[in-house]
């Protein structure tokens, strides 16, 4: 049988707070499409939202990869901005860069990073400061409920 | 609880229709930090928030929660209302206090997303 590889890439604005979610929207309606267990469903969905608000509240622009690989579901979303000058420090709860305007709609409580950890099996995090970051998370997918080989 | 009876309890009103009255509604939570509404391993089926940008709705979406109440007579605007009837994610507004929302709830039964209550 014919291995097919899936893969989806989105585009994410910076600042552009009225669409922010949307491609997180999109991807958890991809794999609920195609019949992933629901709690899977809401932890990639999870993980993705934050790490796109993550792009749209400290960036100017990203991407957002995502694909479904044979045995895991992978998300890496890259953006040009102003870096993480100490990823240690950021993955810490309560540590905050967000402006006040991103805290008044319910982000920027320094919670995201290790939301994307609870929700990943796995986390990597690469960032330069002044050019940008990439985080990649990898969640071991349990089968689809349409079962594949 | 179905929804039509959170809907009574708060003295609430629905800002689109036709949501579901009859959803189940077996779980609740309150939280105007979005991310601790998306820091929890159980679902709750019911967020009551004071927060009304559209960030609340997309949260719901994503973190499965079914229906919103909105608290302090709050309503979100038109864009964030048609995001939610697009999601079919009803939304509730209450002149209630946070509180006094959540303790109506409570003391009709409604238990609370981390099953302490």
């Amino acid at each position: 049988m014919e291995k097919k590889e899936l893969m989806w890439d989105y585009e994410i604005e910076g600042k552009d707070f009225r669409n922010a979610g949307r491609v997180s929207s999109k991807v958890k309606d991809i794999l609920k499409e195609l019949g992933f267990d629901p709690d899977f469903v809401r932890r990639v969905a999870i993980a993705s939202y934050e790490a796109e608000m993550n792009v749209v509240c400290h960036a100017d622009k990203g991407t957002l990869h995502f694909a479904i690989l044979p045995q895991a579901l992978q998300i890496v979303v890259k953006d040009r901005g102003p870096g993480i000058p100490d990823i240690e420090l950021a993955m810490q709860e309560g540590y905050s860069t967000a402006p006040p305007e991103i805290r008044e709609m319910g982000f920027g409580a320094g919670m995201g990073l290790s939301n994307m950890k609870k929700n990943a099996d796995e986390l990597h995090i690469v960032s330069t400061v002044g050019q940008g970051t990439v985080v990649e998370m990898v969640m071991r997918s349990p089968r689809s409920r349409q079962g594949s080989a | 609880m179905q929804l039509f009876e959170v809907k009574e309890i708060l003295e609430a009103e629905l800002l689109w229709e036709p949501a579901d009255l009859q959803l189940e509604i077996e779980m609740a939570e309150a939280a105007d930090l979005m991310s601790d509404v998306l820091n929890r391993r159980l679902g709750g089926d019911l967020l009551i928030t004071g927060l009304i940008n559209s960030q609340v709705i997309r949260t719901a979406e994503v973190a499965d929660i079914k229906a919103i109440a909105f608290v302090r007579g709050k309503k979100p605007d038109r864009e964030a209302i048609s995001l939610a009837m697009s999601k079919g994610i009803p939304l509730l507004t209450t002149q209630l206090l946070m509180y006094e929302a959540c303790a109506r709830l409570a003391m009709k039964g409604l238990t609370g997303s981390s099953g302490t209550i």
